[in-house]
């Protein structure tokens, strides 16, 4: 049974000069990590507040667990739990008043509140700061209670907006595996994220959205394998070889594609194996000392390089910093 | 699935969740003690300075003019109090707490009521704190008990009435810094431009035409006339509870509009 359904969702804004949704349709299963992968400004935190009834669409419909996001905005808001881009947590409370605050906005009783409230902060680690103001809280730890807050009512649905970003990894991978547990107990998860390789890891299906619209669909596998044949890696000993790389690797490109870098890797697609040997070779001919040389399937990376013509995550950096200073 | 044990059963009752977030709002004292000194101290030294500073200047005595200031300054403190209400409404929302609550099964006006009843009780505690030191300094209560609880209500009612206009800034304005130069815009010119520190005749006449319909005014003249039994001409009373009327009427409606509109 589809849990969370989208269909043609428009959402503009700037009396419609800026077009956030732009027509997004999506199906994701019960009980399952559903990706809404993009770079920023893709529309991502859009459809989650859409599906969160925090904005209305323009057009098209969209509903939870068979409530309609629109006309039964209250019980949608019932089974959600929703943990935002930045932690919204109140930072002057203790992170126990927290989560018995929104246990009593829930509708919990008193001392029920109070005990979900101790056991989740026993479940994330942070029962010794419990009675602490949340603003002497760490980044990690903020986020944990974000996620504490947000599964107060054990919500069948989990949206996630982003919620690794700026985390470091060893907090990353604690959050991950947090996650997969309470899919594992059935929860349904929506994430978004930025990070490739969050999907990948992740997400069970994966839609990608870019200017507001859906431009890809499917399991890490199937989007993986869209882009097809292999991908080959050299690591030059010293930078000032990267262009050099970049021309050998090029001749061993397949049609159409050429290499890229991130400055220290050269990275090319290739369709046939054999192009491995032929790079020792040739790099060897041109004297070219390499530190690392490897072939794998295609990452996400490629995968929406391929599909948006431009990296994720560079432009990435550059639009979180333009935030930040804007803030 | 063990999920929906606990799943919060019918409806969530508006008045729980208002005092709940009341509650919220209140604890913040805890971690920000400053807010005590602004709601407790701050009025004080107002006090002691204008009675002691200018008493002797503005009236022949100080404890006359404590007489007559006490309901000036304690309109004053209160009509600043709602600060408070504008500047958390604005870091709720800028940090995403008002997301949070929006996407629970909320009855919508309890975030802006539970903010209001939360500076309800702030304002409460102002007034109990002015009167009883100006009590130790030598005030009166000449209009006797039943004046004196008449213009703490009436006060009460001036601050809480002030909250909606303030909230309508708080969740208006982008930026903390721009709800203080708001705020301050607003609130300044109408608690000093009033008949709180000098009777309004010793203004020049623009001022004074402006001191005459402030609400303010309207509010402080009403105070005087139940704390100390004076008549002070001109139905204070009933101008201040129109004003009060009126400048709810219109901003509540806006304040919630805007709350409802902003993303």
């Amino acid at each position: 049974m589809s849990a969370i359904e989208a269909e043609g969702l428009v959402k503009t804004f700037d009396k419609g000069k800026v077009r956030a949704l732009d027509g997004v349709d999506m199906v994701a299963r019960e009980g399952t990590i559903f990706g809404l992968l993009g770079p920023n400004g893709a529309g991502k935190t859009t459809a989650i507040r859409v599906l969160s009834t925090l904005l209305m669409p323009d057009a098209g419909r969209a509903s939870v667990g068979g409530y309609d996001v629109v006309r039964q905005p209250e019980q949608v808001r019932r089974i959600i739990g929703l943990t935002g881009q930045y932690a919204a947590v109140d930072e002057l409370l203790s992170g126990q008043d927290n989560l018995f605050m929104i246990g009593r906005l829930l509708g919990i009783d008193a001392s029920e509140a109070r005990s979900r409230a101790r056991e989740l902060l026993g479940a994330f680690e942070l029962a010794d700061a419990a009675t602490k103001f949340v603003k002497t809280y760490s980044g990690g730890m903020r986020r944990r209670l974000d996620l504490a807050a947000s599964l107060v009512g054990r919500p069948r649905f989990l949206y996630l907006d982003e919620p690794t970003t700026g985390l470091d990894p060893r907090s990353r991978l604690e959050l991950w595996g947090m996650i997969r547990s309470l899919v594992a107990e059935g929860t349904t998860v929506l994430l978004t994220t930025q990070y490739l390789e969050e999907a990948d890891k992740l997400a069970d299906e994966i839609v990608v959205i870019d200017h507001g619209r859906v431009i890809a669909a499917g399991t890490p596998a199937q989007l993986k394998t869209r882009v097809g044949g292999h991908v080959l890696q050299a690591q030059p000993a010293d930078p000032a070889d990267l262009p050099a790389t970049e021309k050998v690797l090029a001749g061993l490109a397949r049609d159409g594609d050429e290499p890229y870098t991130d400055g220290q890797l050269v990275s090319v697609r290739i369709d046939d194996r054999a192009a491995l040997g032929q790079a020792v070779r040739r790099l060897d001919e041109e004297g070219i000392a390499i530190d690392d040389l490897s072939l794998r399937r295609p990452s996400l990376d490629e995968v929406f390089l391929t599909i948006t013509g431009h990296l994720a995550e560079g432009e990435q950096d550059i639009q979180d910093e333009q935030e930040r200073s804007r803030r | 699935m063990s999920a929906a044990t606990l799943s919060p059963a019918g409806g969530t009752n508006v008045i729980t969740n208002t005092l709940t977030i009341a509650r919220r709002n209140l604890l913040h004292i805890k971690a920000t003690p400053e807010q005590l000194v602004e709601m407790s101290i701050q009025p004080l030294m107002f006090l002691v300075l204008f009675v002691y500073v200018f008493g002797g200047a503005i009236f022949d005595s100080s404890r006359e003019y404590l007489q007559f200031a006490l309901p000036g300054i304690l309109v004053q403190s209160v009509a600043f109090l709602p600060f408070t209400t504008a500047i958390a409404l604005n870091v709720d929302f800028q940090r995403g707490v008002i997301d949070r609550f929006r996407s629970l099964p909320i009855a919508r006006s309890a975030v802006i009521g539970g903010r209001i009843l939360a500076d309800g009780a702030r304002i409460a505690w102002s007034i109990a704190i002015i009167t009883g030191f100006a009590a130790l300094l030598g005030f009166r209560f000449r209009g006797g008990v039943d004046g004196g609880i008449a213009a703490f209500v009436l006060v009460t009612a001036f601050g809480l009435t002030m909250c909606w206009p303030m909230a309508f800034i708080g969740i208006t304005a982008r930026t903390t810094e721009s709800v203080n130069t708001w705020g301050f815009m607003i609130i300044l010119p109408l608690t000093f431009a009033s008949s709180a520190f000098v009777p309004t005749e010793s203004m020049p006449g623009w001022l004074e035409a402006f001191a005459n319909v402030n609400p303010v005014t309207a509010v402080i003249d009403s105070a005087r006339e139940l704390m100390l039994g004076t008549d002070v001409p001109g139905n204070p009373i009933v101008k201040a509870v129109l004003w009060m009327i009126a400048i709810q009427a219109v901003f509540a409606p806006l304040a919630i509009a805007r709350y409802r509109r902003r993303v």
